[in-house]
């Protein structure tokens, strides 16, 4: 057919650009991505992404990184040299748990953020996948893949009869390249 | 789902007619892809000036040592030590508004949190340069750090506040940085594609690549909300350890049990006094009524009575524990405070933080601008001679009468201090400049829900009660960003 790659809906309303979805859905076509300049709640739900386990990668971390501060602080000052102040015990709990505590959230914050780039494929310098320039600024964008969809006047007319300000035919998968 | 309505009673988060989330884009990104206008410069060119000092004073104290202070052999602590609990302290609100806040959902965080972060990060950055500063040979600073080395078998003290404390700053600065910049992506991406060009190629480096899909937002969420689990017990547990600085040693008026929740509390204190400061000049400034609006300053304004009476009912515990621990020592320290030789620096103290903040339970107060301005600077004033009192009194008259002294800054404390506001304010204008000042995409959260036109809307289809919708209009009687000659005629 032609060399049109992705079909993108531009709905100027996150409510209206829902029930798009939801159109879409019913025809059983299929959704490439949704972008939008701010986060929609209850989208990840009808997309089918599932819910995030970074919070359970964080908690390990977290972990980890109460374990490392409990070890570096007893190796150095109970194992390899132990200091003999007023004759107190060299293993003075209490006075571990302050930095046991940051550790362990300091192991947890860039575990998690590290993992949550690494998952999302952010890194500095990322060339920009961007497939519609104002999906960053007032347009809430539903991509959908124009060669396994066929029915392209389908689309059209769902996207245009849910609410969608503009429908475009793009050639390139991604404009941001340009 | 961002068609969900919110109650009539609560005031609106943004206020103005025809807001669209264009328009949010457009009014916030204003200062940032324009060129700035004269109070920018005017702003600008003081606080560099100011920075400059500080370099000078640094470097002078770096070559000199800390001789060049007014330190003396009994008062080894003083402005070098005050500066920094200041400034750690006024970082805290920015925690504390993007943390806690957050967990609380409380949605009119959304448009001040960004610039409150910012806040917090170079409050940080000034505290830390003036422990560097107080090490005498700077260049050693890594010994603060548990290295394996060959200078005997010593290791770093774990058992002291100070190394606690070298452990708590710097995670609290790292990981605010890391909250404060993941939520910056979207934003930065937003930048990224209105730019064209060279911006648009620097952008586009600092935006990671974001493109704002679903699955990359629905990760960003679950990564804030457990940051922010992680932050709140972090900025207690910082100004806490700030605190054991002093609590864990043995001088009369440093060692209480009541330190660590008073520092904390007046840590909030000056933030959210320091973040009034700042906000309602940028609000004014950069034209942002609409999103920062009086509902903002009034909460935050709460939030200073709150903390400012935790603080003044510190004080007092603290003054009458001094006299019913019947140790003389104490109680002597705490009669030397008041009316000593620097009685004039503890009643500054009472009367900026406990009294005037107390005009604030008064609506018309908390409510004026001008007046909210100037007891928010009136507070940083009390919170600096607060630190200044803690330290220095406690110090300046030890066991030893023959040893008394008094404390006296030199030309290189006073500008070491002046410096770092100077730097910090560089700092703060340059991020106006480059970055957005207000969470844009959380910002576009509120527009279907929380602004003043989805609530006039509701009131114009008429189904809501009568009362409720009197008492929010009288409600918005106080903002300065609404017309309220279209809410006469309902």
């Amino acid at each position: 057919m032609s060399n049109i790659k992705y079909i993108l809906g531009s709905f100027g309303d996150p409510d209206e650009m829902m029930h798009g979805i939801e159109k879409l859905q019913e025809n059983n076509i299929a959704i490439h991505d949704v972008y939008t300049p701010m986060p929609i709640h209850g989208i990840e739900a009808k997309l089918g992404v599932k819910r995030s386990r970074l919070d359970i990668l964080a908690f390990f971390c977290g972990i980890t990184g109460t374990a490392s501060a409990f070890a570096l602080i007893y190796l150095t000052s109970v194992v390899d040299w132990r200091n003999n102040i007023g004759g107190k015990p060299a293993l003075a709990l209490p006075d571990f748990i302050p930095i046991m505590f940051e550790l362990t959230i300091l192991f947890t914050a860039f575990s998690l953020v590290g993992a949550y780039y690494a998952s999302t494929h952010l890194f500095p310098g990322r060339a920009p996948r961007v497939m519609d320039l104002r999906a960053t600024d007032d347009r809430f964008i539903i991509a959908i893949d124009a060669q396994q969809n066929a029915a392209h006047t389908l689309i059209d007319g769902l996207l245009k009869d849910a609410g969608a300000l503009e429908v475009k035919y793009n050639e390139r998968k991604y404009v941001s390249y340009e | 789902m961002s068609g969900h309505k919110e109650s009539i009673l609560r005031e609106p988060l943004i206020t103005g007619n025809n807001i669209t989330y264009a328009k949010i884009t457009n009014d916030i990104l204003l200062p940032v892809e324009n060129k700035p206008n004269k109070a920018w410069w005017i702003g600008f060119i003081l606080s560099l000036c100011g920075a400059t000092l500080w370099v000078v004073a640094v470097s002078y104290t770096f070559w000199f040592g800390i001789g060049s202070w007014g330190l003396n052999k009994t008062v080894g602590w003083a402005w070098d030590i005050t500066g920094f609990v200041w400034w750690v302290g006024i970082g805290h609100a920015g925690t504390l508004i993007s943390a806690v806040l957050l967990l609380f959902r409380q949605n009119w965080r959304n448009s001040i949190n960004r610039s409150a972060e910012a806040m917090t990060i170079f409050a940080v950055i000034c505290a830390a340069t003036y422990v560097v500063s107080h090490m005498g040979r700077p260049w050693l600073a890594y010994w603060v750090l548990p290295l394996p080395n060959q200078f005997g078998s010593l290791w770093v003290n774990f058992n002291s506040p100070l190394v606690w404390d070298m452990f708590a700053i710097s995670t609290y600065f790292s990981v605010s940085l890391l909250f404060w910049y993941t939520g910056l992506l979207p934003d930065i991406a937003t930048i990224r594609d209105r730019a064209t060009g060279m911006r648009r190629k620097i952008y586009s480096i600092f935006s990671f690549g974001w493109s704002g899909n679903v699955k990359t937002w629905q990760r960003f969420e679950a990564v804030s909300l457990v940051l922010a689990g992680i932050s709140t017990p972090l900025v207690l547990s910082v100004h806490t350890i700030v605190s054991m600085d002093f609590a864990t040693s043995v001088i009369p008026g440093w060692h209480t049990t009541i330190f660590p929740p008073y520092f904390v509390a007046g840590a909030i204190f000056s933030g959210f006094a320091m973040v009034l400061t700042l906000l309602l000049v940028a609000r004014k400034v950069l034209g942002l009524e609409n999103y920062i609006t009086m509902f903002h300053i009034e909460s935050m304004n709460k939030i200073i009575i709150l903390t400012g009476s935790i603080v003044g009912v510190a004080y007092l515990t603290e003054f009458f524990i001094a006299w019913y621990s019947g140790s003389e020592y104490e109680q002597y320290a705490f009669i030397n405070r008041s009316t000593g030789p620097y009685w004039w620096a503890y009643w500054m103290m009472m009367t900026c933080n406990v009294i005037s903040p107390q005009l604030l339970w008064f609506k018309k107060i908390r409510t004026n601008i001008p007046a909210t301005w100037i007891l928010s600077i009136v507070v940083n004033v009390g919170m600096w001679f607060e630190r200044f009192v803690i330290i220095v009194t406690s110090l300046h008259r030890d066991y030893l009468p023959s040893s008394w002294a008094m404390f006296y800054p030199t030309w290189v404390d006073v500008s070491v201090f002046i410096g770092s506001i100077g730097l910090f304010f560089t700092l703060f204008l340059l991020f106006l400049r480059v970055l957005p000042s207000i969470a844009i995409a959380e910002v576009k959260l509120l527009l279907k829900s929380a602004s003043e036109q989805a609530k006039l809307e509701q009131i114009k289809e008429g189904h809501l009660d009568k009362e409720q919708v009197a008492e929010y209009i009288e409600s918005l009687d106080k903002f300065d960003s609404v017309k309220q000659e279209q809410y006469a005629k309902i």
